[in-house]
């Protein structure tokens, strides 16, 4: 701490200073433009190497697309780096090499705040909602990019999600854990983004919410937005998937269609117990 | 008739004075915890701030007087009060620019900010007194009272007369009227709502397009808005002295905590809280038990808890109260 | 090597500057620099050591400071004659009594239930215990206040060497930190910063108010020192003798004298609280306190017991300021409850910190002496600013008459500017943590 001579020498100390939903060091604004870049798949993140700052890296050579009407997952064991890839294609991680291309356009130099605007919709692993503000303003606040009347954006997502119709007034914080989630869902839906990536959305529900949340997620893509998630519970997720990618120590180590996954030998057996 | 005569008296040296100052606690602390809230660091420059809004409604109210221009029966002060609010946002928006704004972008961590805060009270703090000087000003003019004590008298035959400043009266009318915008503002508008996102959480704000540097601004026009019309309303009801606001901090600081920091609603419940514990802990209740209690039982000394000048210990004990068993604050604040 | 030479270089210029005081202005009012400089210093040492190294934001430095000055009242003022018998039993008793119904209150705390039983109980313990506090209290208190008021009227002191007041000062602001200490980082979150805010405004509400003890604003004035009168040395033949062989009138030469006694005695103990710093923080305690500092989820799993060390911390830092307080009410030989400010005596020495270096003890002490010298010169620099800038206009114009009247304001703002442009531009102080 001694090298850094703004830091807080280890204060903790809440009466002076408040430290609740202060941001995480990686910068959300700012950054370069994006250029043309016709062909390929709609999202993809290609050859992607790099880490966090200046820390080592975390990804090497890494892969990662997703088309129109697919759902992809990335699954892998603890550390493999899934979330980091997900962060990586939305620009919250220091790229050394590759690219990531949205519909046509080079995007690698864009900011996550730029991101948005272009069209992705994510939905951080933590922390993904206003908890002091109610369901309807936490959509509001999705929709805080927009200019145009989005009443008719959620109406969409209350009929999808016809809970958060009834919570409306509440305070986010208050609902429970799969409830949450589908506010954090609803509220990257609310810029009618053209990709949705999910990270971890199932993280820390029960087995019955996760579920539900799954079918919910399932009716996301038919609405025709493609979806990239990132997933724990990995035969569930590859069930549901399109595509599914296996990273393992921040490398691609197999990909396939969900099912060809499931089938295969190797990744049942390292991945799936069995 | 006793208890009537009870009635007024409490209403006369506890109610409408603790009202007036629980308004002008309220104000302060608004600001203070709208700092916190979304700034995420206490400002120690508030009470300054308060200072230099105040001063440029004094100065401007003087010129005003002396070309002759007047309210009528209210004080000129409320004419000047919009231009002093101007002169307070572009000063802490000259501030901001010129100090905080750095430490913004080198992610500082908030401690930083609460001693580069210091560093601005002493720069307000002797800016102030180099422009008026630390003596007390007047600047008050107009009506006096609302209700005088003897008018009250005569009018209901009591011995006991309630006298209502009109200072107090406005203080409260002003203070609702604020209030009321302030929340308006926060729960009603985009704006408002995104300085709320911005301070719930940080990152998904940023996420969601809000432009975290046009957040702080607003909060920094809003916060000087506040801390002068808290100043001036101060200054009206009591009066005008630089190092006064220096000491109100600690009062402002207590009702912001004592209510829950970060928590607007909190800032307003804790600032009534503090004012009538100061004003009933000193306030000698020989009047009001002698109107109360048969003749024989009618106490001998002033029945005051404490002497006035411990009223700054009384809100530190509150507080200390308040966080010893609830210490988020009455109403839930951000520090968990 | 080459920081060494730095700082050594950064010491020699602030004495460059008080010497240059004593060229130019007078010798008295340079050694007057360098004493109150010692006693800035340890101060400043004391913040250092809370902020610097555990990071604990203590802004009641000023509470601690007047601790120490109430030490030295009680310690060596003589005791008032017959204030102990007319009502000193009954306000130890009283005092007792109230520390009982405290210690009471918290007992109930801890044994009964939590529920509205318990929360009555203690409602009606403390409001039963603060009445029969202030009915054994009062009259003890008029009786004392009583006794020749116009000269006495508190109960005076011990009587004893002065110079035993200065531990006894640092034992004080001990006291009074374990406190506050014990409670405020006691609770779920740390409210250290607001808890000392308080504590010093009551601490200091205390000295204003309670004549019986200190003899409130009326003052306490004529303690004894540890260093002879100036005027027993002017009739001394010896030494206005010897100060005739340096070519010094008696006046000039006892003065400087008595200053130089006191600076003498301010470096030994700031000398001697700078090595045991210095020992204490490479000791395996202070290496434990760094761990805490810059990983305190670390440390804590490692099993070091982080609020025990903070408390610790707390109480030495704030001890040091007390015997600083102590030190300073000695040269002054009068307690004025009323001087206490916190711009003055917290704030100020908060800037001295900073910009000396938080996290080193020698630039805290080079912060005191530095920043000590502007505040006493801002103000006839100020003056002399505003002479050639309104040495231009008529004289009687209004701005050149408000201008030359509001110079000595100049002193806070010059305060703020120095503390803002080290945090901006050397964030780390003018001798960094190494």
């Amino acid at each position: 701490m001694s090298s850094d001579p703004y830091g807080d020498r280890g204060n903790k100390d809440v009466s002076i200073a408040n430290p609740r939903g202060t941001g995480s060091a990686a910068s959300m604004q700012g950054g370069g433009t994006a250029s043309l870049a016709p062909g390929g798949p709609f999202l993809i993140g290609e050859s992607m190497t790099g880490g966090y700052g200046k820390g080592p890296d975390i990804l090497h050579d890494c892969t990662i697309s997703v088309d129109k009407g697919e759902i992809a997952v990335i699954v892998g064991p603890n550390g493999a780096g899934k979330s980091t890839a997900m962060k990586a294609v939305f620009g919250m991680l220091d790229l050394r090499a590759g690219h990531v291309r949205l519909n046509g356009e080079d995007i690698t130099a864009l900011s996550p705040q730029d991101r948005v605007a272009k069209g992705m919709g994510f939905v951080p692993q933590t922390n993904n909602i206003f908890a002091s503000m109610t369901v309807q303003e936490n959509l509001e606040m999705g929709a805080f990019i927009r200019t145009d009347d989005y009443s008719g954006t959620m109406e969409q997502i209350y009929d999808l999600f016809p809970i958060l119709r009834d919570k409306r007034y509440q305070a986010a914080g208050e609902l429970s854990g799969g409830q949450r989630q589908q506010v954090a869902v609803g509220r990257a839906l609310m810029t009618q983004p053209k990709v949705l990536m999910l990270d971890e959305p199932t993280a820390g529900v029960s087995p019955i919410v996760m579920d539900e949340l799954f079918d919910r997620i399932i009716d996301v893509a038919r609405t025709g937005i493609p979806i990239l998630m990132v997933e724990q519970n990995a035969r569930q997720a590859l069930e549901i998937a399109d595509k599914g990618y296996v990273l393992v120590q921040g490398a691609n180590a197999y990909s396939g269609t969900g099912k060809d996954l499931l089938a295969d030998e190797d990744v049942r057996k390292s991945f799936l117990g069995g | 008739m006793d208890f009537l005569n009870a009635i007024v008296a409490l209403a006369n040296y506890v109610l409408v004075p603790g009202i007036a100052y629980g308004s002008q606690l309220a104000l302060g602390a608004l600001g203070v915890t709208l700092i916190y809230g979304i700034l995420r660091f206490s400002n120690f420059a508030h009470g300054d701030t308060m200072a230099f809004g105040a001063m440029v409604t004094v100065l401007l109210t003087w010129w005003f007087q002396s070309m002759g221009v007047s309210l009528g029966p209210l004080p000129t002060a409320l004419l000047a009060l919009p231009f002093g609010v101007l002169g307070c946002v572009f000063m802490l928006l000259a501030t901001d620019r010129a100090v905080y704004r750095f430490y913004r972008e080198k992610k500082a961590k908030p401690v930083i900010l609460v001693i580069v805060s210091m560093g601005v009270m002493f720069i307000m703090n002797g800016i102030v007194r180099f422009i008026v000087g630390p003596d007390d000003q007047q600047f008050l003019d107009g009506e006096r009272f609302l209700i005088s004590a003897r008018t009250f008298k005569e009018m209901t035959g009591l011995n006991e007369g309630l006298a209502i400043k009109s200072t107090q009266a406005i203080t409260l009318v002003t203070a609702i009227v604020v209030v009321a915008l302030l929340f308006w503002f926060l729960n009603r508008t985009r704006a408002g709502k995104s300085m709320r996102a911005y301070s719930d959480n940080e990152d998904l704000a940023l996420l969601s397009g809000v432009n975290p540097e046009r957040v702080v601004m607003l909060t920094w026009i809003i916060v000087a808005a506040l801390a002068t019309i808290a100043g001036v309303l101060y200054g009206l009801d009591k009066s005008f002295k630089p190092f006064t606001y220096f000491q109100l901090l600690l009062p402002i600081f207590a009702s912001a905590i004592v209510g829950g920091l970060g928590n607007p609603l909190g800032a307003i419940a804790g600032g009534f809280v503090i004012a009538f514990s100061e004003v009933t802990i000193t306030y000698a209740w020989k009047k009001v038990l002698g109107y109360l209690m048969p003749d024989n039982l009618a106490p001998d000394g002033l029945v005051q808890l404490l002497s006035t000048d411990y009223k700054f210990a009384v809100s530190f004990v509150i507080l200390l109260i308040v966080l010893l068993f609830k210490p988020t604050g009455l109403f839930k604040g951000q520090s968990v | 090597m080459n920081a060494m030479v730095k700082n050594v270089g950064l010491f020699a210029i602030v004495g460059v500057l008080i010497l240059l005081t004593g060229f130019l202005q007078s010798w008295n009012a340079a050694v007057l620099i360098l004493n109150m400089g010692l006693i800035s210093a340890i101060m400043a040492l004391g913040v250092n050591l809370q902020w610097g190294f555990a990071g604990l934001f203590n802004i009641g430095v000023m509470g601690f400071v007047a601790l120490g000055g109430l030490a030295t009242v009680l310690v060596s003022m003589p005791p008032t004659e017959g204030a102990f018998a007319a009502g000193g039993v009954r306000v130890v008793l009283a005092l007792v009594l109230g520390a009982a119904t405290i210690t009471a209150a918290v007992l109930i705390h801890g044994a009964m239930q939590k529920g509205w039983l318990r929360t009555a109980a203690m409602i009606v313990l403390l409001v039963v215990g603060f009445f029969v506090y202030r009915a054994v209290l009062d009259p003890g208190v008029a009786a004392i206040e009583a006794i020749d008021p116009a000269a006495t009227g508190y109960l005076g002191g011990l009587g004893l060497p002065v110079l035993i007041a200065w531990p006894v000062g640092g034992l004080f602001a001990a006291g009074a930190a374990w406190l506050i200490g014990k409670t405020a980082l006691g609770l779920r979150s740390d409210y250290l910063a607001i808890a000392t805010l308080g504590i010093a405004e009551i601490i200091i509400a205390v000295m204003k108010n309670e004549d019986w003890l200190s003899r409130g604003v009326k003052n306490v004035i004529g303690i004894p020192r540890p260093v002879p009168y100036e005027i027993d040395l002017q009739g001394d033949p010896g030494f206005v003798e010897r100060a005739a062989g340096l070519g010094l009138d008696p006046v000039m030469a006892s003065t400087l004298y008595v200053k130089l006694l006191y600076a003498g005695l301010f470096l030994t103990v700031l000398v001697l609280l700078l090595w045991m710093a210095q020992r204490a923080l490479a000791s395996p305690w202070g290496r434990m306190l760094r761990a805490i500092r810059d990983n305190e989820v670390a440390a804590e799993a490692m099993g070091k017991d982080v609020k025990r060390r903070h408390l610790q911390v707390f109480i030495l830092g704030s001890a040091i300021c007390g015997i600083a307080g102590a030190m300073m009410t000695t040269l002054d030989s009068q307690l004025t409850p009323s001087s206490y400010q916190p711009l003055r005596f917290t704030f100020l020495v908060w800037v001295m910190v900073i910009v000396g270096g938080s996290g080193n003890n020698f630039g805290a002490v080079l912060g005191g002496f530095l920043i000590w010298f502007l505040w006493v010169q801002v103000e006839p620099m100020g003056r002399l600013l505003m002479d050639v800038i309104t040495a231009g206009m008529t004289d009687g114009y209004w701005l050149k008459v408000h201008l030359l009247e509001s110079a000595a304001h100049m002193r806070l703002f010059t305060m703020g500017l120095v503390l803002l442009l080290v945090l901006r531009f050397n964030p780390r102080g003018l001798i960094p943590e190494k």
